[in-house]
């Protein structure tokens, strides 16, 4: 079977989202098996931006559930407003009888609803409490759930494509992670990086590049950073750089701008401690 | 026939073994295919009959497209769980599909033509067309024919043994499934890279990252309702609502809080010096968990005596009897250090290394309050087990329990805290 007639919907990355192959390798995996990705990595990696570009890529529509350290796994599927109830029962303009009018859809909910195929991104699943990801067990699986005021049941007209992110904030349940499809975003390297860059800043010049790249990957070589720089500090970085019109020796002799990629003042100590040493001569 | 569908030797051919598929209608499967199921579990990797069904079902739809670096990625993501373990999935993979490497003395002849490189072009896809689909074996086979037709060097090209071409055999091509002969692999064949073991620093029984250890410590919680009634109480809102006839009455009640209370100790100078770091991240892992109703930490040198300090540098002090009064028996301790040092020094009325700390009590004496008071006292000790040969190690262990600083031995030391609590 070649790849172009296979049965599902696959993902190749679009052009503003650089995928490596094992990335689109683990996002077909879990489109073909219906089964829900996790996926885990540095805070920006790109996790959640993958979900957007996968619903752009497959023109389907994305519904975000954003999980909080409050968040419960019953509010995914739905929330009956029994105050609102209670409180228009003293009142005569609505049919307090009618519980259905009570029930107000959740992000997996309105996915299940959806009359055509989603794509459903669960956001930070650490956030939340240990069991969160358990509780949701059974809805991912089985794709249905009941609600139990009004004894309907919800079954997904279209299996939605399930993307999970979690910053590893919380361990999850193992029953959780043996249903899914896993993957790790590791922190990108020197190649896919400067493409990355290249993607949002398609006129940078060669040297400018070299010279921040070299620069963002010495800060994160620092063992005493407690919070290393992500890519989206770097690219903030770049674009305050070339606003600025700052010059690539003064790069290369100090670190303009340090507060965009550094933001902990321990860290700007420790980074401008090392900056006088020799470990930041270029 | 595909990659997946050929079995690894001719032996195997000859006897025609075919697996049947299972109920659940996963593909036919071949007897090699199972083998690599035995050889990740024995390295370690703990894959379940419903993960590997998953596996076989994604490769039944074609997420691998038929090459090996697709099997491997396709592999990793449906049978690998966490980053901590993609190291033995690497190492896994490579000793299993090790033997598929060309025979050495072929490998010898062609390395000489290879040396030699050409400016890099992509090749059209349908130039890797002819190529996609084949067994490995036959790959080998095809290969050694190719060779032996083949007289000279050859760069570029889809078809002879050379560096940069899409044929499937030599160095630097592109060809989802080709076999590399010597040089640095950027052709990206799949057990060169598993090869690399890119993730090596992931693994939990060697390494500590301060996210990690802030995931394990998270696990010492103990919730209680206490501080403000900000929440709304439900069932209580309805049962006064219906008791004040339908008149909402409104009832709130406090939060659930965490209520553990910890102190760590640390050893710093000394023997801990060349841990002195790791000890620092432990020390802001656990700081940052700021949901703590009490956190404190501090520091020793060596062994713990009539005083310890607030600061790394010993400036501020805190005598040890104060400590113990001001804190319920409740809280838990965590120290941190090698437990190692003379026998004097843990026994002897004098034994502090620090001149100015004769208290006349033996440290041994102190820990052992210490562990009498804190019923929840672990310690950890940043040396690997195999090393706590020393008599002090075991003295301390048998006064406190003692676990490795890994991220698998503080997961351990929680589990302990927890069931002591």
């Amino acid at each position: 079977m070649s790849a172009n007639e296979t049965p599902f919907d696959q993902f190749r990355g679009t052009d503003e989202y650089i995928a490596d192959p094992a990335l689109l390798a683990a996002v077909n995996a879990s489109i073909a098996l219906g089964r829900p990705l996790l996926v885990k990595g540095e805070p920006g990696t790109g996790k959640t931006v993958l979900a957007r570009h996968i619903a752009a890529a497959l023109g389907k529509t994305l519904i975000t559930w954003n999980v909080k350290s409050t968040s419960k796994a019953r509010e995914g599927l739905y929330e009956y407003d029994v105050v609102q109830r209670l409180n228009d029962a003293r009142f005569d303009d609505r049919d307090v009888a009618d519980i259905r009018s009570y029930i107000r859809w959740g992000p997996l909910g309105r996915a299940f609803r959806s009359d055509e195929q989603v794509i459903l991104l669960i956001d930070e699943i650490d956030k939340a409490d240990i069991e969160f990801p358990n509780d949701l067990l059974q809805e991912l699986d089985e794709m249905k759930f009941d609600v139990v005021e009004t004894g309907d049941q919800v079954e997904a007209k279209h299996r939605p494509i399930v993307l999970i992110t979690s910053n590893s904030e919380k361990e999850l349940p193992d029953a959780f992670l043996r249903r899914c499809v896993f993957h790790y975003i590791a922190f990108p390297e020197r190649s896919l990086m400067s493409a990355i860059i290249n993607v949002h800043f398609p006129s940078i010049e060669k040297t400018l590049l070299e010279a921040t790249l070299y620069r963002f990957y010495w800060l994160r070589g620092l063992e005493e950073l407690r919070k290393k720089p992500s890519t989206s500090e770097l690219l903030d970085w770049i674009a305050v750089l070339i606003r600025g019109g700052i010059d690539v020796e003064a790069i290369k002799a100090e670190l303009p701008f340090l507060g965009a990629l550094v933001k902990q003042e321990r860290d700007v100590e420790n980074v401008e401690v090392r900056l006088r040493g020799r470990g930041g001569m270029m | 026939m595909s990659l997946w569908g050929g079995e690894r030797d001719g032996e195997s051919r000859r006897k025609g073994a075919g697996g049947g598929g299972d109920a659940a209608g996963a593909p036919p499967e071949k007897p090699w295919l199972i083998d690599f199921l035995y050889a990740l579990r024995r390295r370690g990797l703990d894959v379940v009959p419903n993960e590997w069904f998953a596996f076989l079902g994604a490769l039944e739809k074609g997420v691998a497209a038929e090459s090996l670096t697709g099997f491997y990625y396709v592999a990793r993501a449906t049978l690998v769980k966490t980053e901590a373990k993609y190291d033995l999935f690497d190492l896994a993979f490579a000793e299993f599909f090790r033997n598929l490497k060309p025979p050495p003395e072929i490998a010898e002849a062609v390395e000489a033509w290879l040396a030699a490189g050409a400016p890099f072009d992509l090749p059209l896809p349908e130039s890797l067309a002819d190529y996609q689909g084949l067994d490995l074996e036959e790959l080998i086979r095809k290969f050694e024919e190719t060779l032996a037709k083949q007289n000279e060097q050859h760069d570029g090209g889809s078809k002879w043994v050379g560096t940069r071409g899409t044929s499937p055999y030599g160095r630097d091509g592109v060809h989802p499934g080709g076999i590399r002969v010597g040089g640095a692999g950027g052709g990206r064949m799949a057990v060169k890279i598993a090869q690399r073991r890119l993730f090596r620093d992931y693994r939990s029984d060697r390494t500590l990252d301060v996210r990690q250890v802030r995931v394990a410590l998270r696990r010492l919680r103990d919730l209680v309702r206490e501080g403000a009634a900000d929440e709304l109480d439900l069932d209580e809102t309805i049962d006064e609502t219906c008791k004040n006839a339908g008149e909402i009455e409104l009832v709130w009640q406090r939060p659930r809080k965490n209520r553990v209370r910890l102190i760590l100790m640390m050893d710093v100078g000394g023997s801990m010096d060349p841990y002195a770091r790791l000890v620092e991240r432990l020390f802001s892992a656990a700081n940052a968990e700021k949901h703590w109703r009490h956190f404190e930490s501090l520091y020793f040198h060596n062994c713990v005596y009539n005083r310890v300090w607030k600061d790394g540098r010993f400036r501020e002090e805190i005598q040890t009897p104060r400590l113990i009064a001001d804190h319920d028996g409740d809280t838990k301790l965590v120290i941190v250090g090698d437990a190692c040092m003379a026998w004097s020094e843990l026994f002897s009325a004098n034994g502090s290394v620090d001149w100015y700390e004769s208290s006349g009590e033996p440290g041994a004496l102190v820990l052992r309050r210490l562990a009498d008071h804190f019923r929840r006292a672990v310690w950890l000790n940043p040396m690997p087990k195999m090393a706590w040969g020393h008599p002090t190690v075991s003295a301390i262990g048998d006064m406190i329990p003692m676990f490795e600083l890994t991220l698998d031995g503080i997961t351990e030391a929680v589990a302990a805290l927890r069931r002591a609590g």
